[in-house]
């Protein structure tokens, strides 16, 4: 009955959304975005960069400066530092980001169930998370060393588990915002199942937030990890790790050759620096979205 | 709320012995082999025969009445272990606290005052210091004020309360460094926002002087998201503190449990792990209570953060 | 600091003199909008007698609100302001200090959200007598039993329970009538009223409506009442002013705007809004939206683009205001439509 009228449709792909998402975050956080990606890469293909081995010690060039192709000299062991750096990206990387895939997974489950149901579900879940704050996680994953042993796997999985009720308390609010608005009740009428529901629209809708929560709590997992490397309960040495190559090279910043823990330490704070400030814009990105 | 969080904590705590690969007395004797008579008095001191809820009462019991067991390596009473390192731990975390709290909420109330310069000024500093672990920290203020200027000792325990205030500075401020950053943060940010609330216009619009502006409005108002992550931020040092004893060779208790994990002495572990834990869950109770305090429209226990 | 001297002649009630007490001359607003500056008020110039009530009327983005801020010396940082406002004769843009705050004490100003304008964590007891204890020196005892006594006036009357009380403890209809007393209380000469019932049910803003034109009256306080409904403003202004794109464009008695009205504009808001009284088949809305003023096109009139009276005239240039009739219009039509202006054309 009405004639056909054009109309444009702005494209809303996820890539397209995603890219949005990050362009707003400003010229900072596309420049933490960069460092972030490079890090990644390089925590992937570490090893296979390092122009030297990793592992190989060599007590006569212990503590020697930058010469030639070591451009940051030796370690406490006479391994090339550069690349321990460089292989070590691994470990400082690839533990965290299973912590927070852990952790956030099971924090929006738990969030989701609990804003969904609301009422006495809501009310048991939410005294559970507020008991198990108790656990501070660096504590939780000492515990965790003495039990299991020290190593990466326990203290993650450690991390993990006292991450997830902060997790799940930040998004059980955004959550029960959600839940509450009219699409939702329109949802439901319709006859569409309480998963479907919150697959297909709730938690897409809280992604941003989820992204936001994600990328700050990485940095927080990425602190946590290398300081228990760093105490010995973590990552194992001879192993490369930032946190190990800080507790091993220690003993030079007496002695008079602090490059090599000092360079380690560069490396963590860098990555944590462009993680906070990416996520600190993310997040408020996602609470604009919502006023 | 409070006791319920504890009991939880403690039960995890005691389980842990249970969660460990093999039975019980292997984890209690770290794996080393023991003669007859000692596993006899293991057995009998922890009720190692008897079922677990039972067991985990003997222990809670025992704790509250102070008694935490003994160090299997060092055979002696972890309490008294425990007693003579508590107060290297509790100073450090209340010399931090105290920077924390003079120099944290100091410059972010000074930066969300006074836009400007030195507004931006501090939003960098603080950007990088919050992104720094306190070890990262603890080795650069070693290597500067220990190493190539000689102002601090680099490491140890003093002898008495000058050199113990003298070695604890460089520990104390590794310890505050990025817990200081977020609370600077968050008070400019507090600030700020109360600033621009509307109730603060309705005041101005009565003529009030700016000083009671800020003082009883803006600053008042705000005092209660800045004390939330203050207090926050103070429990946390709590567990880092383990890291800043251990990078100072500080014979504290965090310094204590991460031996103790490593040589598996597991009595000992369970004992600092529940000192640690109440010290924590109180000093969140104590955010509780001021929270409710601040603000009138809260009650007790409800803490929206 | 002692109260202000004129206080004898200023409260009695039904003082009206010539010499106006509030003068708006040529004001111009224009506001940092990200970077660039906009104009949210163009040649704004009214004038309120003492004792009188004026409305001030328009939808969002006319420029009310600012009106009544840039009168209050509240509009935000890195405003512009050009034109001059004199109160008493006196210059209120050079006013700082104590002076401007002597001056906020004299002219009052209550706002739409009341829960949203009163310190959460604050009694109201301090909240009332703050500018009180610390402008104008009262004692706290006496403050307070003053305030008490301005609770009653708003019809609140265990005033001494509700002082010590918070505000999330009241509904908004009591916020509201709290906030005005709190802003009688030191006895201003000017009421600015920011569409203070937009935030309440209906039969609550009957009650405050009533509130506020009984110690208007009993006061002898002259108002300013910004709204948008046009018939809330005839209720109980003498005269109402009609704003639309940061600008004046009608100024006319207000038991003369609804039946004779002088602008296109004012005919349109009127005729737009239902009346309970007959059945109609179409609710006539204004086409188009309302324009704020740094959108309004530079040399045309504002409201071209919606008038159904529109002609070339109209989009060439910028009208002037017109005296008309004891009134004004900033219509270049307005003498010939005189009268017509009732009649709806055809859309």
């Amino acid at each position: 009955m009405s004639a056909a009228v054009p109309v444009t449709v702005r494209s809303t792909t996820r890539g397209s959304r995603a890219v949005g998402m990050l362009r707003a975050t400003g010229p900072a956080g596309i420049a933490s975005a960069i460092v972030i990606a490079v890090a990644t890469f390089v925590a992937l293909f570490g090893p296979l960069l390092a122009p030297y081995p990793p592992d190989l010690p060599n007590l006569s060039l212990a503590w020697v400066g930058p010469t030639g192709g070591h451009l940051l000299g030796f370690d406490f062991q006479g391994r090339d530092v550069l690349s321990r750096l460089l292989a070590g990206a691994q470990t400082a990387m690839l533990g965290p980001l299973a912590v927070v895939i852990v952790s956030v997974t099971a924090g929006t489950l738990i969030a989701v169930t609990a804003a969904w149901r609301r009422g006495a579900t809501d009310a048991v879940i939410s005294s559970g998370l507020d008991i198990l704050f108790a656990f501070p996680g660096i504590l939780f994953a000492v515990l965790a060393a003495a039990v299991f042993g020290a190593g990466l796997a326990a203290a993650s999985i450690a991390l993990s588990i006292a991450y997830m009720p902060y997790v799940a308390r930040v998004l059980r609010g955004a959550a029960l915002k959600e839940r509450s608005q009219p699409y939702v009740a329109a949802l439901e009428v319709q006859g569409a199942s309480a998963t479907s529901i919150c697959l297909r629209h709730l938690v897409p809708n809280i992604a941003p937030l989820i992204v936001a929560q994600a990328t700050i709590l990485f940095g927080y997992a990425m602190v946590d990890l290398a300081a228990i490397s760093f105490l010995g309960l973590g990552v194992q040495p001879p192993n490369p790790n930032w946190g190990v190559m800080i507790s091993e090279n220690q003993s030079g910043i007496l002695q008079g050759y602090p490059l090599p823990a000092l360079a380690a330490g560069v490396c963590i704070v860098t990555v944590v620096i462009a993680v906070n400030v990416l996520g600190e814009r993310l997040f408020d990105q996602a609470q604009a979205g919502r006023i | 709320m409070l006791v319920a969080s504890l009991l939880v904590a403690s039960f995890v705590i005691f389980a842990a012995l249970y969660l460990a690969p093999g039975n019980p007395l292997a984890a209690l004797s770290g794996g080393r082999s023991l003669p007859p008579a000692s596993i006899a008095v293991l057995e009998q001191r922890y009720h190692l025969n008897e079922p677990f809820l039972a067991q985990y009462w003997y222990w809670l019991d025992n704790a509250l009445h102070g008694n935490l067991g003994i160090s299997i390596t060092l055979r002696e009473n972890v309490s008294t272990l425990i007693a003579s390192r508590i107060w290297t731990t509790a100073g450090l975390v209340l010399y931090a606290a105290l920077i924390i709290l003079v120099l944290g909420i100091g410059i972010g109330l000074v930066s969300g005052l006074r836009p400007g310069v030195l507004d931006t000024g501090t939003l960098v500093t603080t950007a990088v210091s919050a992104a720094i672990p306190a070890f990262v920290a603890a080795i650069v203020l070693i290597l500067l004020f220990a190493v190539k200027l000689g102002w601090f000792p680099a490491l140890g325990n003093g002898t008495d309360l000058l050199s113990n205030i003298r070695h604890f500075t460089l520990p104390a401020v590794a310890l505050a460094t990025a817990s200081l950053a977020i609370v600077a943060r968050v008070t400019r940010a507090s600030v700020r926002e109360e600033g621009d609330r509307e109730h603060v216009q309705t005041a101005v619009s009565r003529g009030i002087p700016p000083r009671n502006v800020i003082q009883r409005h803006i600053l008042r108002n705000a005092a209660i998201p800045i004390t939330t992550i203050t207090g926050i931020t103070i429990a946390s040092l709590i567990a880092v503190a383990a890291v800043v004893e251990v990078a100072f060779s500080l014979n504290g208790l965090g310094a204590y449990l991460v031996q103790s994990a490593q040589s598996k002495d597991l009595a000992v572990v369970q004992g600092i792990s529940l000192v640690l834990v109440t010290a924590f869950v109180l000093v969140n109770l104590l955010v509780d209570v001021m929270y409710a305090v601040l603000d009138p429209r809260v009650a007790l226990g409800s803490r929206a953060q | 600091m002692n109260e202000p001297a004129a206080v004898g002649t200023l409260w009695s009630a039904g003082a009206t003199s010539s010499a106006p007490l509030l003068e708006v001359d040529g004001l111009t607003v224009l506001l940092d909008v990200s970077g660039a500056k906009r104009a949210v008020l163009r040649d704004v110039s009214l004038t309120v007698s003492p004792g009188e009530a004026v409305g001030l009327v328009g939808e969002s983005g006319s420029g009310k609100s600012m009106t009544a801020r840039a009168i209050d010396r509240l509009l935000p940082r890195g405003a512009e302001v050009q034109g001059s406002i004199l109160f008493d004769g006196g210059d209120v843009g050079a006013l700082s200090g104590a002076d401007l705050r002597r001056y906020r004490n004299q002219v009052a100003m209550i706002f739409q959200d009341p829960r949203a304008h009163t310190n959460p964590v604050r009694r109201i007891g301090d909240f009332m007598t703050e500018a009180l204890c610390t402008n104008l020196g009262v004692p706290a005892a006496e403050a307070r039993r003053r305030a008490v006594d301005m609770l009653t006036q708003v019809g609140i009357e265990d005033g001494a329970r509700r002082l010590r009380q918070y505000p999330h403890q009241m509904s908004g209809g009591m916020l509201q009538r709290i906030m005005i007393a709190a802003a009688l209380l030191t006895k201003p000469r000017l009421l600015l009223a920011d569409e203070p019932t937009t935030a309440l049910d209906v039969t609550t803003q009957a009650e405050v409506m009533a509130i506020l034109d009984g110690l208007r009256r009993n006061f002898g306080l002259a108002m300013l009442f910004i709204t948008h409904d046009l018939e809330l403003a005839a209720a109980i202004c003498d005269r109402t002013v009609v704003m639309y794109a940061g600008q004046i464009v009608e100024v006319r008695a207000s038991a003369l705007l609804h039946g004779d009205p002088l602008h296109p504009y004012t005919a349109a808001l009127a005729a737009a809004r239902p009346d309970i009284a007959q059945t109609a088949d179409r609710l006539r809305a204004i086409p188009g939206r309302p324009l704020s003023a740094f959108e309004a096109p530079p040399a045309e009139c504002a409201f071209a683009t919606r008038c159904a009276h529109a002609t070339d005239i109209c989009r060439s240039a910028v009208p002037d205001l017109v005296d008309l009739d004891g009134g004004t219009s900033r219509c270049v039509r307005a003498r010939e439509l005189r009268g017509r202006l009732q009649e709806a054309p055809d859309a």
